[in-house]
């Protein structure tokens, strides 16, 4: 296949990139940039627990192929806040227990950003329906929905 | 004063979860790192004619080829972490890689390792498997019959048999006012951690193997070694922090693989398992078939309950024997009964391994005697929390097994907290949609049969500064199992939790803790852990009474200090405390074994007396909304009350109630395991639907502390317990709402809209 060189904004740092057309954006993250917070968890779309946001927007990193985003900004889990200060949802998923295995915590918090920046002040309702692609099997979702209405109810949001 | 205990502190691990900071098993990378792949089953029962591995071999990149006739130990007994044997009855095998036949569809034939996870999966293509399909065994009922093919070694497939004979259920059927009958079904269901087995493993210089790998149980580098024909001492397992594990990461997954593939390329070797590879093939909850009998009196009593109970224990019997004990031991429930019969089964067939899942045979059996609650509630006209109330189990009654239960037991509160919690039921707004309330009650034990002798070791050792390491090889799943420890450290030691390092999960330097299953890692390894804190806690008063001239039961511990309780003006720092006591010669570490109650194996397969050492009890009280046209279900409420016995930490025993509440709607409700002539139909989360956030609502917690549990400051196990009980609330609630009773589950609206035409066909 024939390689292609391209750019990805990841977390605020350019990366220049010799890819070939079939790599998938999750492996590229995972494997050559070493970001592991981005998880596996199904492959085919249908978990959430590999969600970045593309430009803003909440994708799902083992559907994209890495050719296709060329150019574009990419926000892993390890770039919602730096090291000496959480973003609010971090911290506020700690506050509230709302992390157990932790296995899905980074697609969650970051499509839970994705919400607030579309919408700082979702319902309950509207927080399930934007949480209804990312699986959890340890909280039973209770403690995560709060984390964010949490966040939302807080002043700047 | 309390420094941690009964607060809500953040867990330890959580900390770097949120950041995507923590390396989970397949976030492990090691240089010159091969990948594995596991050729698989296409036929649930054949016999392998013939497996031609040379032209894999021989692909360019390809580093191992592996098959049974390689492995020096394919077979091994199946233990459950017992070191002497407890009879045949328990016992089945582990079977590495099939040999000669394959008993399930997926079964392992082959392994290889390669440069690429592309090349190992283009080498597996290569090898080829000539089958001859053997007659399936599919039905466990049909497969217990005389003249039916013989799945297993064992010569029949019923694999194990237990009893309970309590009372004359004969005599106390006759005296009945009321009897009710019922047959019940529960399905597979699938663990679905969003984590898919994997791991990593390396040969060191001096030719130990270390496995780096998600496993509920680290001792497994026994039986590791075993399959290798090496010493114990040369297999090391070092555990990651799990991404779910709910029994699924019990037994062994992918170690036994990477130590053959380790050991023959001697070259790191990484597996990960597909999804569907995950979803096809490894363990899943049992599936039971029950036959339940219960007799009352017009008050309400409840004098019998017999039962036949069913379990598809699969292609390897795996853990299925202990989990049908476990079911066989709940089958009455949390209520006094004097008369109880149950027979219990557990039969081979050729489908997926059916093993541990969170309950552990408890729910099954749950669903079975409280859906019979609620049929005598409706036939004699008692409220269902009333009929429950006369019947639950108090202190000095005894359970099925004849066992006097000596302990305060707070069944009866939690289910009329519960039930009062979820108030009157509303008037639908909607004649189309009908609103029914529906109560399940439950029990669960915690910690392991009392007659495998079960124990749990600890280490604490005190720095310089103050800070503190604790060591102890307990798997944390996410439930806090490690994270506890520390707050139990700090609240004895008066540390601060931040200055506490937690090291876990290595085979070979943290003390053995023993399996995080059975819930019983707080009660275990929570009592291993303050065993030693309190041993330093005594040694840090000691000495503080000779530098502050206090009499030592006049000290108390506080955060950073020691001081007199009469005189609080004299108090040694931490630091000055522990510099003393390193100058003076004193050990700043303490290693300490907690064990539990320890039982006779039992002699026959009639099972009598203690095999738990405790049990958990609590209620679940439920609102459902059934639309009448369409059976549409919709749960806008779910109340659980549990006896915790103490709330170490109110927000992470909230979030298991709330998490195994939910996965126990999944069961009840959303999730539909299909399987055809012993092949999975459902394996991906598009067609197994596990419950999302817009499934469910807020699931209300209210916790109970009666302060009688076994565990550290009288605390229970909550891990598995809130699994069991959920589902017969559900479907309680659904026949309030409706009147169709579902008895197999999951409920689907499919089920009850054709329950509700058949009523009409009756012309209910």
């Amino acid at each position: 296949m024939k390689k292609r060189t391209i750019t990805l904004i990841v977390n605020g740092e350019t990366f220049e990139l010799t890819v070939v057309p079939n790599e998938l954006l999750l492996n590229v993250l995972r494997d050559r940039l070493h970001l592991t917070g981005t998880k596996y968890g199904c492959g085919v779309g249908e978990c959430g627990s590999c969600t970045v946001l593309l430009n803003g927007k909440a994708t799902l990193a083992c559907m994209t192929l890495v050719v296709s985003v060329d150019g574009k900004e990419i926000t892993t889990v390890e770039g919602l806040g730096r090291y000496d200060a959480l973003h609010p949802l971090q911290q506020a998923f700690l506050d509230h227990s709302a992390v157990q295995c932790g296995f899905c915590t980074p697609g969650v918090l970051v499509t839970a950003k994705a919400l607030l920046d579309e919408n700082p002040h979702p319902s309950e309702e509207e927080i399930r329906q934007y949480l209804r692609g990312n699986l959890c099997r340890c909280t039973g979702y209770t403690s995560i929905v709060r984390a964010i209405e949490a966040v939302s109810k807080e002043a700047g949001f | 004063m309390s420094i941690t205990i009964g607060k809500g502190i953040p867990k330890v691990d959580a900390q770097h979860k949120v950041r995507g900071d923590t390396i989970y098993a397949d976030d492990y990378t090691v240089p010159g790192m091969l990948y594995g792949k596991v050729l698989r089953s296409r036929y649930p029962a054949a016999r392998i004619l013939a497996l031609r591995t040379a032209r894999a071999e021989h692909l360019e990149g390809v580093h191992a080829v592996i098959t049974a006739k390689d492995i020096p130990h394919n077979e091994l007994t199946a233990r459950f972490g017992q070191s002497t044997s407890v009879g045949v009855q328990f016992e089945g095998i582990y079977r590495v890689m099939a040999d000669q036949e394959v008993r399930y569809f997926g079964e392992p034939i082959a392994l290889v390792a390669a440069e690429t996870p592309e090349l190992a999966e283009q080498a597996c293509q290569m090898i080829e498997v000539e089958y001859q399909p053997l007659e399936g065994i599919f039905d466990p009922v049909r497969a217990m019959a005389p003249g039916v093919r013989q799945v297993a070694e064992k010569p029949q497939n019923i694999a194990s048999h237990f009893k309970i004979r309590k009372g004359n259920v004969e005599e106390a059927f006759a005296s009945a006012d009321v009897v009710v009958e019922g047959a019940y079904q529960v399905p597979y269901q699938d663990h679905a951690y969003l984590e898919p087995e994997s791991g990593v493993a390396w040969v060191d210089e001096d030719g130990t193997i270390n496995i780096r790998v998600s496993s509920q149980v680290i001792e497994h580098f026994r039986e590791v070694a075993e399959v290798l024909d090496l010493p114990h001492s040369r297999v090391r397992y070092l555990g990651t922090w799990i991404g779910g594990g709910f029994g699924g990461k019990e037994d062994i997954t992918v170690e036994s693989f990477l130590a053959l593939l380790a050991w023959k390329t001697r070259r790191p070797v990484k597996l990960t398992y597909t999804r569907a590879e995950s979803l096809l093939t490894h363990s899943k909850r049992h599936p039971f078939f029950m036959e339940y009998k219960t007799g009352a009196k017009k008050d309400g009593q409840i004098v019998a309950v017999q039962a036949r109970l069913i379990s598809d224990a699969g292609s390897y019997s795996a853990l299925s024997p202990w989990v049908l004990l476990y079911a066989t031991v709940n089958a009455a429930g949390p209520y006094h009964v004097d008369n109880v019969w149950v027979d219990s089964y557990a039969v081979m067939t050729n489908t997926p391994i059916t093993s541990a899942f969170r309950g552990f045979g408890a729910p099954q059996v749950n669903f079975a005697y409280e859906s019979q609650m609620d049929e005598i509630s409706h036939r004699l006209g008692i409220d269902p929390l009333e009929l429950r109330r006369r019947n639950f189990l108090r202190q000095g009654d005894s359970l099925d097994t004849g066992w006097v239960y000596d302990r305060p037991v707070a069944i009866s509160e939690a289910a009329e907290v519960a039930w009062q919690a979820l108030g009157p039921k509303p008037t639908s707004p909607n004649p189309q949609v009908a609103i029914g309330h529906g109560l399940g009650a439950g029990m669960c034990s915690y910690g392991r049969l009392t007659f495998l002798h079960d124990t749990s070791r600890s280490y604490i050792k005190l720095e310089l500064d103050g800070s503190a390491i604790i060591r102890c090889g307990v798997p944390d799943l996410g439930g806090g199992q490690g994270h506890i420890l520390c707050q139990i450290a700090a609240e004895e030691l008066g540390l601060a939790i931040e200055r506490i390092k937690l090291y876990i999960t290595d085979s070979q330097l943290t003390p053995l803790a023993g399996t995080t299953t059975a819930t019983r890692q707080l009660y275990m390894s929570g009592n291993a852990t303050l065993k030693a804190a309190r041993i330093l806690r005594g040694r840090m008063l000691e000495k503080a009474s000779g530098m502050l001239s206090v009499p030592v039961e006049d000290l108390e511990v506080q955060a950073g200090k020691v001081l007199s309780k009469s005189q609080p003006e004299k108090s040694v720092g931490l630091v000055p405390l522990v510099n003393r006591m390193s100058t003076e010669g004193e050990e700043l570490f303490v290693e300490s074994q907690f064990n539990a109650p320890f039982t006779s194996i039992p002699a026959s397969e009639v099972i009598e007396g203690q095999i738990h050492p405790d049990y958990t009890f609590g209620a679940y009280a439920v609102e459902v909304e059934v639309n009448r046209e369409t059976g549409a279900l919709r749960v806008p409420r779910i109340v659980a009350c549990f006896d915790v016995g103490k709330a170490l930490n109110p927000v992470i025993v909230e979030g298991q109630i709330e998490g195994g509440g939910i996965q126990g709607f999944g069961y009840a409700l959303t999730e539909d395991m299909k399987i055809e002539k012993g092949v999975i139909q459902t394996p991906s989360f598009a067609e197994y639907l596990i419950p999302t956030a817009v499934d469910v609502p807020d699931l209300e917690t209210i916790l109970l502390e009666s302060g009688t549990g076994l565990g550290p400051y009288g605390a229970k196990g909550i891990g598995e317990p809130p699994m069991v009980s959920i589902a017969p609330a559900l479907t309680n609630a659904i026949y309030d709402a409706v009147g169709v009773r579902v008895t197999s589950l999951p409920a689907t609206p499919e089920k009850i809209l054709m329950g509700m035409l058949a009523q009409e066909e009756g012309g209910g």
